[in-house]
């Protein structure tokens, strides 16, 4: 299941996608770990699989809580992203 | 089995009780300021009608923004969750469901057994849900009733710029300061919402069949928006606002 979290405004769009067939065999989990600001955390989904998703507390706001690992320029490689050995994690600006 | 589905909406509280697969009754409540109180008088309502106890109830599962707030609630199931499933026993062939409430829009793409494959959540802009057009109707001082049908009465096609509800207001104000029809600003109202759903929608692929569920689907000019947003038509299944107190009743079912 790809998992969209965040939303759309006047100026873009704001989704970060989980691909949570990548979770299911993932035991390291280091979304949890590897996102400064804490956004991540592993649930067991409609369907009793162990995923990662977005707290609800950052949903709203996610352009703001991910601004710190995207300066404009010399942009290092996103922590969440390389913290998921699965590869699961993919954002949308 | 008697289960029943509890809809805890930002706007409504819906509640529907089924017996054998079969619904026995509905309740419907606005969610006021004591979510709990609203939530026990739909309950109490579908309840009545259906002419049963709580006693007799063997599961009740809870879903929307509230679920956690549903006191009666033995367990709960995501709002994708519940919508996928109950559109699935509704519309089986819908591969793709749009369900649209009072503060959020939801696309949701489901496999052939109703299991969500891919879905998007608008978290946060008021321009892609039912509260839009409420305070869209508040400012032409049209009734909600009557706003949907209006815009279907429009001759013109004007593009709404304002991207947020706020600035989208003002907007309105400025094109009736400027004579323009109400007809056609209530149809670019509802074009401007279509377009945040449809951009949606894309982003977990369309693939028809789609159905179109949530209480914004009975607003006949929204749902001419869509269908002209995404070119194509789509399903409107009875009771569309009930769909995902459906769905909770339906995994309680299941379960």
């Amino acid at each position: 299941m790809k998992a969209n979290y965040g939303y759309m405004d006047g100026s873009g769009e704001y989704y970060i996608t989980i691909d949570t067939d990548h979770c299911n065999n993932c035991s390291h989990h280091g979304c949890i770990t590897g996102c400064p600001k804490g956004m991540f955390q592993v649930i067991t989904d409609d369907y009793d699989d162990e995923v990662a998703e977005i707290k609800e507390e950052f949903r709203k706001k996610i352009k703001y809580d991910c601004a710190d690992c995207k300066p404009t320029t010399d942009r290092p490689p996103l922590p969440c992203q390389a913290a998921c050995t699965p590869g699961a994690i993919t954002h949308s600006w | 089995m008697i289960t029943a589905g509890i809809d805890m909406g930002a706007r409504s509280i819906r509640v529907l009780i089924l017996k054998d697969g079969e619904v026995l009754a509905r309740g419907e409540s606005t969610a006021g300021f004591d979510t709990a109180e609203s939530a026990e008088l739909a309950f109490n309502e579908a309840l009545e009608k259906a002419g049963i106890t709580k006693d007799q109830l063997d599961k009740i599962v809870a879903t929307g923004a509230g679920r956690e707030s549903a006191p009666q609630a033995t367990d709960t199931v995501t709002d994708v969750g519940a919508a996928a499933r109950g559109a699935h026993e509704v519309a089986p062939q819908a591969r793709t469901i749009i369900d649209i409430g009072a503060e959020e829009g939801r696309a949701i793409k489901t496999n052939g057994n109703g299991k969500v494959m891919d879905f998007a959540v608008n978290e946060k802009c008021a321009a892609g849900a039912g509260s839009f057009t409420e305070a869209m109707s508040r400012a032409l001082e049209v009734e909600l009733e009557e706003f949907g049908a209006l815009s279907l009465e429009s001759t013109e096609s004007i593009p709404m710029n304002a991207q947020c509800a706020v600035f989208a207001e003002s907007e309105v104000v400025s094109l009736l300061h400027a004579k323009t029809p109400k007809q056609d600003i209530a149809r670019a109202v509802h074009d401007a919402i279509a377009d945040r759903i449809v951009s949606m929608v894309r982003r977990v692929g369309i693939e028809p069949e789609i159905a179109l569920i949530g209480a914004v689907s009975r607003n006949p000019g929204f749902v001419d928006a869509l269908k002209r947003g995404l070119e194509r038509d789509v399903i409107i299944p009875d009771d569309a606002e009930f769909v995902g107190a459906l769905g909770a009743a339906l995994v309680a079912t299941d379960e």
